[in-house]
């Protein structure tokens, strides 16, 4: 049995060191507070399409949002943790159940800013600087079409039409959920892969239906203030403007929970810390989340996380 | 009936889609962070050899195909069904044409084929990678030329017709590589 011998090289560990080193002295030298939040909480993320371990009566968080969140609104300033987030049944050549993530959040700062310094780490990193598109553009420019003006039928007959479509698909009925289904299968099948070709892509104004926590947009209704970066096709962070309405955050809450009794997945119960931390005044801000093992095996062109796991899911 | 989930999908894996028997090429788990999880599956259909792409929801399942790799020594052909025997369980199995297809033309009685059963029903057979066959018909021989690199048609004692170098004589025993369909180097003396 040679399986207790770690995922990545020697070389690769030391790269990792020095990565994860070199990005709390950008944030400390920033003023960015580091929080070590916890791993484990008795409550959990709703949102239909994220699936908690479940830990000691508890659950494992999929990632610090909420916690950074309360500090925020506690009145901690720009704030960030850097560890381990789970996610149960995500595994494949880019996907680890435990996996680094390297979440922050910028109090007062609007998307634009936190993009330009995300390619400030980047640059200190080694990473080339990004460029920018919209949600809107790279959709049209790999399917054909304007996204956010196609309902769900539209979309599903072009992944018909591409022969994507799966068994078990969302009836167009389901409206929203629906076009949400369809526009992950067509942005993972078919916009995603050539995304972020030799330097980083940041793509901006993501479609209302998949805002997770962040604020809609105030002209564009179809559109939320949330954006994503690319790399090699490879999706490499997600951050927005956040949500600060504790009415909107309940709304999007009985959402998520009302999707999950449908799909018969009932999930973790909704943080009730979150929301009485947003009740008493989230201030506006601006955050987003890294895959930091992503991140490292781009920067070293391997082409799946196992290259850069101390110890990768078949090895623990 | 047993099923797989997509979680467990991997190279190798065989699965019943539309009703045949397939086997999982390469699987590939994509899922925007935020979004709806899927598999994009690679999958070649054992009785076509067909490979195509399919896309499943993760976490759905599907059928498991009873799907098994032996090796078998060929017997004899009665002309409908190609007849084979498991070496140690001295269990018969009989192949029909489509299954056998191509490796037919190589197929001498004690071969050892690699068969590959569904439900316990040979669904393809290949022959060995070499074989080694006696020719029954060929032009006569040009003495002494060894290496002018000509060649001729022989025809083997199954039946195939193989390209061998001119100095090849009626009778003689020769090594063939069935995936190419090409003379080796003679197997006796």
């Amino acid at each position: 049995m040679d399986d207790w011998r770690p995922s990545a090289a020697p070389a690769t560990l030391r790269a990792r060191a020095r990565l994860l080193a070199d990005i709390r002295y950008f944030l400390a030298d920033r003023g960015v507070l580091e929080a070590d939040t916890p791993a484990l909480a008795s409550a959990g993320a709703t949102d239909p399409h994220l699936h908690s371990l479940r830990a000691g009566g508890g659950y494992l968080v999929t990632s610090p949002e909420f916690a950074l969140k309360r500090l925020l609104a506690a009145g901690s300033g720009p704030v960030y943790r850097l560890g381990n987030v789970f996610r149960a049944g995500e595994s494949g050549r880019w996907h680890n159940p435990e996996f680094c993530m390297l979440e922050w959040y910028r109090p007062g700062w609007d998307q634009d800013r936190l993009i330009a310094e995300i390619g400030d780490l980047f640059a200190g990193l080694g990473v080339p600087a990004p460029a920018t598109a919209t949600y809107a553009d790279v959709f049209r420019a790999a399917v054909g079409f304007d996204p956010h003006a196609a309902d769900a039928a539209a979309l599903r007959r072009a992944a018909e039409a591409d022969s994507l479509a799966p068994d078990g698909a969302p009836d167009d009925a389901a409206g929203e959920s629906a076009r949400g289904f369809w526009l992950d299968l067509l942005m993972s099948a078919r916009v995603a892969p050539a995304l972020g070709d030799g330097r980083p892509l940041v793509v901006t104004g993501f479609p209302a239906c998949q805002a997770g926590l962040t604020r809609g947009h105030p002209d564009r209704p179809a559109e939320a203030l949330r954006f994503e970066v690319y790399w090699g096709g490879v999706e490499l962070a997600n951050g927005g403007e956040e949500l600060t309405d504790a009415g909107e955050l309940r709304r999007r809450t009985d959402a998520d929970l009302a999707a999950r009794e449908a799909a018969g997945e009932p999930g973790p119960p909704p943080d009730p810390y979150l929301a009485a931390a947003m009740a008493h005044g989230l201030p506006a801000c601006s955050g987003v989340a890294v895959g930091v093992d992503r991140l490292l095996a781009l920067l070293m062109g391997f082409d799946r996380l196992a290259d850069v796991l101390p110890f990768a899911a078949d090895r623990v | 009936m047993a099923t797989y989930s997509t979680n467990q999908f991997k190279g190798g894996l065989k699965i019943m889609l539309d009703g045949d028997p397939c086997a999982i090429v390469e699987n590939e788990f994509v899922k925007p962070g935020k979004g709806q999880a899927f598999n994009r599956v690679k999958i070649r259909n054992l009785k076509t050899g067909r490979v195509i792409e399919r896309t499943f929801k993760s976490g759905d399942t599907v059928e498991a195909a009873d799907v098994m790799d032996v090796d078998l020594q060929f017997l004899y052909s009665d002309g409908e069904f190609w007849h084979f025997m498991e070496p140690n369980t001295f269990e018969q199995y009989q192949a029909g044409e489509a299954a056998v297809g191509d490796a037919a033309k190589w197929l001498k009685p004690e071969d050892v084929c690699h068969v590959t059963l569904w439900n316990n029903v040979p669904l393809s057979v290949d022959a060995p990678n070499f074989v080694t066959l006696k020719v029954t018909e060929t032009d006569p021989g040009v003495r002494g030329d060894t290496s002018s690199g000509g060649n001729k048609p022989a025809t083997m004692e199954t039946g195939a017709v193989v390209r061998v170098p001119l100095f090849i004589e009626e009778g003689e025993i020769l090594k063939i590589d069935t995936r190419k369909g090409e003379y080796v180097s003679r197997a006796s003396g």
